[in-house]
Formats: structure tokens, C-alpha cells, sequence
């Protein structure tokens, strides 16, 4: 129910200026005669949206389609960057990283995260969004201390956080001095554990956005539906459990796919805690994929990785379109198409 | 020369975008008073003083030799100049005089027609310079003069050595094995590695191998690209048994090289651990972590590598490298010029009272201050040859496939043959 527009006056809000636009023709239309009013308006209009969208197909051109076409392309040759390409090898970079180890475990990795960060901060920041919505004391301070992390740059974060959990750093010292020092661990040097203590981070850093967005969400929510539950007597966990979470359904899909998309690209934080070690145990696609192309210069193999990230993004995003994303698509308010 | 990777992709990630911003900005000669002269753009790492004032110096005092010719320095942080350079070789656009590593990374420049060949232009410097050129020949030519050299040992606390009642610094690995039991018996952590960075552990596997291969093997290796001789396996078995003596830091698989007190190196200037196998820059590094800036202090020790028994390799060939200056292949010819005159006596000996590194002209290795340094010296040039860093050697692919297998054995995930394996793929890759 992120912010749905209400439909029934969406017509008259001045906000709609593209609507807006299009009334004066369409009022003018059954008082015209010919068909050339027509034509001439249906010129100007594709005029409009080329002027209206090309800037941002330019750049999109450039910084994003051109970029895809060129790593196919240097995934096809064997390159280290310097000097021409010339060295065509087919396929081949795309079966040396789909049979090598190190990459396969780190999209093994990727998959762990994903689910790992649904599975986490779906109920916990679900919980919070709901504790956050009710009328209590320091409810903005709170939510400002949640959603905090999330603005924080992940390079800062990144490094306090290896300070913190460095032997004998902060965490060991506080575990120590509440009398659990028997539980103290390496947490980023142990490659048993250092996959989870990475996790433990990313829902620190990552759970204000679930927060941020469970709680816009519960705007959307009517309060006349809350007002006659209240009035047939139900009770404030049934309220929740019949109409909060359902009607906050689509926010939380939407959610669960900018977390998807989010631990298929991985990296700056991984990177910064522990660069994909020890032991490549918290390795990711895309800190494999740098420590490919940048620190060992195999950029055609590097492209290759890349094309196959994109592959599975894609593929991942797709699929959680069309099956969990699908309903609310057809729910949304369709854009009104203005006939003439 | 400091040498920490790890960070250098967040250096990359930080300051991409400055850089692009900046990129195009280095251009901007208007007008230069001396007429038609030439320019000469010079990267450097010196980026801080005595060193960044004195390669000023220095280059106004070229000018002032070699009227129209204007040099325009870059003074740089050192990752973000090897960020820069990266581009730059990719782009094409590099600097006329920049700093090559040699080894591997050198010859795929030079396969890609980037650098000049100096040998001819260069001649009296290199035979001033002698050995330490090799690591920057290329099928015996010669496309870089090192200017400053050093190796890599075991730097020690000697109060914790007296502590353990270590009475002299070993020599051999069995000396080795019972001073890191000392230590222990001691309640001492002996010795700090910085495998998070892996570099610093793969250290181990290139000195076994200096020790255990002949000098014939590892060329043979370098230019053939086969690692079939039996020597780099048994390197990799002394690298096991080693490991399996459990000398180690506390959670040594995370550990960085040189960035904070937890570091390698900062676990060793904080008196955490007694020892750590490290290069020349390792005094200079330490005097950045701790607070009163002086490091171990007094309390610095260094030993060489200990010899390993019947080992074919000379016991003692010291590991290291070093920063040489080239010129790229488009640069004007008074870059050579420029070039030499760094590696003169004159501004070698400056180079050496600023302790900017070790220097390679033999007329400036006497006035290096620092003691320490001074004793790095001795040993880089009473040593029959200066081994380079493989990783170097054999250049970022094949370096970076062997770094990663040997920081496995470490975590107790590879082995000798994995090593060796690891690398010859890679290699077979190539």
C-alpha cells in the first residue's frame, strides 16, 4: 500500500501535469472535424516524449547498455587490459568460472545471504516497524537511531566494525565484561563463523531501510479498516495479523526484492570486513569478480563473471516479477491511457 | 614503498571519482615562459616531506641544467598512484617518468609497447647500479633503473626475545621452531602474519622456495612458466610443517598487513608479538602505529631468513624488490636523461640522508642514517643475488593464483601440490 495513489481523484490533482497536458487536446477533439488535428497532435506528442525521455536514454545508453555489450564482448576474449584484444576464446571464460571453486561457493554465498537476510530482518524489522507505528515515548528518537546505520557510508561502517571485532576489540571486551567471555570468537578470522558475523552486520547496516519502508507502508493503511476492527472487537494481535500485514503485502514484496537484488551485489561491505576471506569463506560474486579483473587483471575472465552475474540477477528478478510481484503489478493503478 | 592491497580497491571505490575529476585537470601547462620547451610529467609516491620537498628540489635543479625542459609533478598517496597507473597504462595516456615494480607486471608493459627500452640511453647508470637491474630486464634489455631496494626478514622485539631467554637470532629452522617454543613457554604470541592480506603469508612459500630450489630452477620457472621441479612442493611441505607448529597471531587468517594497531605489523610495534617477517618499510610502518611515533624504538632487532637443510637454493639469498624509474614509450628523450640523473650519485645521496629508501648507487648506500636500514644494505649487497617478490616475478595473474592457494594452507584448506597446482593453472592459463 506504498504509497497507492487513491485513484478515484487522481484526475484532478494539478500534480498530474502529464493529464493535464493531454485534457486540452482531448476536450478539443469532438469539436475538431479532421483528421489532421489528429495527426499533428499525435506528432507533437511523440516529439514530447522524445524530448522528454532521450536525455535519459542517452545516459542510460551510455552508462548502462554500452557497458553490458562491452563485458559480453571482453568475456569472449582471454585480456589482461593492456595492449589489443585479440585473444579470442569462445566460451571458454564462462566454463572456467562456472566449474572454478572458489566462484561456485560464492554464488553458494550470494544465496545464503539472500535468504539469510529475508529469513532475519523480515520479522525483526516487521516487529519494529509495528512497535514504531504505536503511540510510545521516543518513538522518533528510536526511529532515527534504526534507521541511522542505513545512512552511514559503507566504507565508515565497514571499518568501525573491523575495529570492533578485531581479537580483543571492543565486542570481545564487552562480552568479557558481562561475564561471557567464555563466548568470544574470531569473529571475521574463523571461516566457520566469519560468513554469519558478516551477516550480523548487514542486517545492523541494511535493517533501517526495512524499517523505513514497513513504516511508510503502515501510513497507507486506512484507519476507518482499524476502526471497525476495533468496533467488532478485536484484539490489537489480531488487528496486526488479519489487516496490517496483509494490506502492507505489497510493501513487503517490494522490500524483499530490493534486498534480493541488494545481496546479489555484494560488496563494499564484505570487501571492507574481511575482502572475501578467510579462506574465500564469505567470498561473493562480486568481490570474486574484483579480485579477478582489478587485482589480477584478468579482465575478459573478470567480464565473464560479470555477464554471469547480470545473468542471474536477471533471471532472479524476473521470476520474483512474474510470480510474487505479478498480483500487485495488476493491482497498481494502471496508467490512464488517453484516447482520442 | 609500502605495500598494502588491501585497501586499495577501497581507494579505488573513495577516490574514483575525484580522480576523474582531477584527471584531465593535469594538462593545463598554459603558456610556458622558456618558449618551445619540453614537459616531462613525473609521478611519484613521495607524497609527504623531507621526500616530496627534496624530489622538488631535485627537479628544479634539472631545469636549472637543462634550459626548456619543465618538469610537472605529480606527487601522489602510493595506492592512489598505482590506481592512476593502472588507468593510465590502459589508457594509454601515462606519465613520460613513472615507477615500474619489475618482474612480471614490467614485461606485460613492455609486451604492450609502453615502455622505452634505456639500455643504450641508460648504460653507465646500469652498470653503476650492477645486479639489482635484472628484476627490470626484459630479454636482456633493460626498461627501468631501480633506485631503491630492499629485503625481506624477520624483524624481532629483542626485549621479548631476552624474555623467552632467546639468547641468539636463529639461523635455522630448527632454531626457528625452538625459539617460537620459548615464546610460547613464555606466554608470548611469537609471530604476527598479516594473511587477511595474504601477500605477507605468501612471503613464507616464496623464501622456502628461495631455499629449497636452486637459482637455475626459479629462472627456469620464470621463463618457462613450469613449476614442475620438486623444490616448490617441498617448499610448500616445510610451509605445513611450519604452520602445523601453530606460531601464529590470534586469528592471523583476518589479520591485515599494515593498517592499524592490530595489524601485523602493529601487533609487533606494540609489543603484542615478538616477531614478524616483513620488508625494509617495516620500521617506517611502525613508527605510524604507534603514538609516540618511534615504533619498536631501540628495541628493533632484524635476523635473515633461517636456512633449511638441504635445501638447493644459496641460504643467503634474501627476498625482496624494489621501485625503479621509467620512462614510457612515448616520453621525449630527455626522460632518460631526467631518469639518470635520479640515479646519480648526487641525488642518490640525497635520496639516502632523507632515508627515503635504500638506495642501489653504490656512491649513496653509505649515507643511509637509519641503522636498521643501513644493516639491510649490508645484507642486500653481500648476497649473490636479490630474489624478487614472486607475485612480482611472475606478474598479478599468476602471483595473485599462487598468493590465494598458499593463504589457504594457512587456514589449513590447501596443500603443497595445491600450491603448485594453483599456480601452474594459472600459468597454463596465461
Amino acid at each position: 500500500m506504498t504509497a497507492r495513489p487513491t485513484g478515484t481523484n487522481v484526475a484532478a490533482t494539478p500534480r498530474d501535469t502529464a493529464g493535464a497536458a493531454d485534457r486540452a487536446p482531448r476536450s478539443a477533439a469532438p469539436a475538431a472535424s479532421g483528421g489532421r488535428r489528429r495527426l499533428s497532435s499525435n506528432a507533437r506528442k511523440r516529439a514530447e516524449i522524445a524530448f522528454f525521455t532521450a536525455p535519459a536514454l542517452a545516459l542510460l545508453t551510455l552508462f548502462v547498455v554500452v557497458p553490458v555489450v562491452q563485458a559480453v564482448r571482453y568475456s569472449t576474449y582471454k585480456w589482461n587490459g593492456l595492449g589489443p584484444m585479440d585473444d579470442f576464446v569462445g566460451f571458454d571464460n564462462y566454463t572456467q568460472a562456472l566449474t572454478d571453486d572458489v566462484f561456485t561457493s560464492a554464488v553458494m554465498h550470494n544465496l545464503v545471504i539472500i535468504v539469510l537476510s529475508i529469513l532475519i530482518q523480515l520479522p525483526l524489522g516487521l516487529a519494529i516497524a509495528l512497535l514504531l507505528n504505536r503511540e510510545i515515548r521516543g518513538r522518533s528518537f528510536l526511529r532515527v537511531v534504526i534507521f541511522m546505520p542505513y545512512v552511514l557510508a559503507e566504507v565508515v561502517a565497514g571499518v568501525v566494525w573491523v575495529l570492533l571485532l578485531q581479537p580483543e576489540g571492543l565486542v570481545d571486551a564487552a562480552l568479557d565484561g558481562v561475564g561471557l567471555g567464555g563466548l568470544t570468537q574470531l569473529w571475521l578470522g574463523d571461516p566457520n563463523i566469519a560468513l554469519f558475523t558478516v551477516m550480523v552486520v548487514l542486517t545492523w547496516k541494511y535493517l533501517g531501510l526495512a524499517v523505513l519502508l514497513f513504516l511508510a507502508g503502515l501510513q497507507g493503511v486506512p484507519e476507518d479498516v482499524y476502526e471497525a476492527a476495533q468496533l467488532d472487537g478485536a484484539s490489537w494481535w489480531q488487528v496486526q495479523r488479519r489487516i496490517t500485514i496483509p494490506l502492507l503485502g505489497p510493501t513487503i514484496r517490494t522490500w524483499g526484492f530490493l534486498s534480493m537484488i541488494g545481496s546479489l551485489q555484494l560488496f563494499d561491505m564484505v570487501w571492507i570486513l574481511t575482502g572475501g576471506g578467510p579462506a574465500n569463506a564469505t567470498v561473493t560474486m562480486a568481490t570474486y569478480l574484483i579480485n579477478q579483473g582489478t587485482d589480477r587483471s584478468l579482465y575478459g575472465y573478470a567480464s565473464a563473471v560479470a555477464v554471469i552475474l547480470f545473468g542471474i540477477s536477471l533471471v532472479l528478478a524476473v521470476v520474483y516479477q512474474f510470480f510474487v510481484l505479478r498480483r500487485d503489478n495488476e493491482n497498481a493503478p494502471k496508467p490512464r491511457k488517453v484516447k482520442r | 614503498m609500502v605495500r598494502n592491497r588491501a585497501l586499495s580497491a577501497v581507494a579505488i571505490l573513495a577516490t574514483a571519482t575525484v580522480l576523474t575529476a582531477c584527471g584531465g585537470g593535469g594538462d593545463s601547462d598554459s603558456g610556458s615562459d622558456s618558449g618551445s620547451g619540453t614537459t616531462l610529467t613525473w609521478w611519484h609516491n613521495s607524497n609527504s616531506d623531507p621526500g616530496k620537498g627534496y624530489y622538488e628540489k631535485v627537479a628544479a635543479d634539472f631545469e636549472k641544467a637543462n634550459p626548456g625542459v619543465n618538469i610537472e609533478i605529480s606527487a601522489l598517496a602510493h595506492e592512489d598512484m598505482l590506481t592512476r597507473l593502472d588507468a593510465a597504462f590502459q589508457t594509454g595516456d601515462t606519465p613520460d617518468v613513472y615507477m615500474e615494480r619489475g618482474g612480471g607486471e614490467l614485461a606485460s608493459h613492455v609486451e604492450a609497447g609502453l615502455t622505452k627500452d634505456i639500455s643504450e640511453d641508460s648504460a653507465e647508470a646500469i652498470e653503476k647500479i650492477g645486479g639489482s637491474v635484472a628484476g627490470w630486464q626484459v630479454d636482456g634489455k633493460t626498461y627501468a633503473l631501480p633506485y631503491s631496494v630492499g629485503v625481506v626478514g624477520f624483524w624481532y622485539n629483542k626485549d621479548l626475545f631476552a624474555q623467552a631467554g632467546i639468547t641468539a637470532a636463529p639461523t635455522t629452522m630448527a632454531e626457528l621452531n625452538d625459539a617460537v617454543a620459548k615464546l610460547k613457554a613464555a606466554g608470548i604470541q611469537p609471530i604476527s602474519v598479516g594473511a587477511g592480506d595474504k601477500w605477507p603469508a605468501a612471503h613464507y612459500w616464496y623464501y622456502n622456495a628461495v631455499r629449497e630450489c636452486s637459482e637455475d630452477a626459479i629462472e627456469e620457472a620464470a621463463t618457462s612458466r613450469d613449476f614442475s621441479d620438486p623444490c616448490f612442493v617441498k617448499a610448500g611441505e616445510d610451509l605445513e610443517a611450519f604452520v602445523a607448529t601453530d606460531p601464529f597471531n590470534e586469528g592471523f587468517l583476518a589479520t591485515p598487513a599494515q593498517t592499524g594497531p592490530a595489524s601485523a605489523s602493529g601487533l609487533l610495534a606494540t609489543g603484542k608479538v615478538a616477531m614478524e617477517l616483513a620488508g625494509h618499510w617495516e620500521p617506517g610502518v611502525m613508527q605510524g602505529l604507534t603514538e609516540d611515533k618511534m615504533g619498536l624504538g631501540d628495541k628493533t632487532g632484524w635476523f635473515p631468513y633461517p636456512a633449511i637443510e638441504g635445501g638447493q637454493g644459496d641460504p643467503t639469498t634474501p627476498l625482496g624488490g624494489g621501485d625503479a624509474w621509467a620512462c614510457s614509450a612515448e616520453a621525449p628523450p630527455e626522460c632518460t636523461d631526467f631518469i639518470n640523473y635520479l640515479l646519480s650519485d648526487e641525488v642518490q645521496i640525497g635520496f639516502a640522508q632523507n632515508d627515503m629508501g635504500l638506495p642501489t648507487n653504490p656512491a649513496a648506500t653509505g649515507s643511509v642514517k637509519d641503522p636498521a636500514l643501513a644493516d639491510l644494505i649490508t645484507v642486500r649487497d653481500e648476497a649473490p643475488n636479490v630474489q624478487l617478490y614472486f607475485d612480482t616475478l611472475f606478474g598479478e595473474n599468476i602471483g595473485g593464483a599462487m598468493n590465494d592457494e598458499i593463504a589457504l594452507v594457512f587456514a589449513g584448506e590447501s596443500s603443497a601440490q595445491g600450491i603448485v597446482d594453483a599456480t601452474q593453472a594459472a600459468a597454463d592459463n596465461e
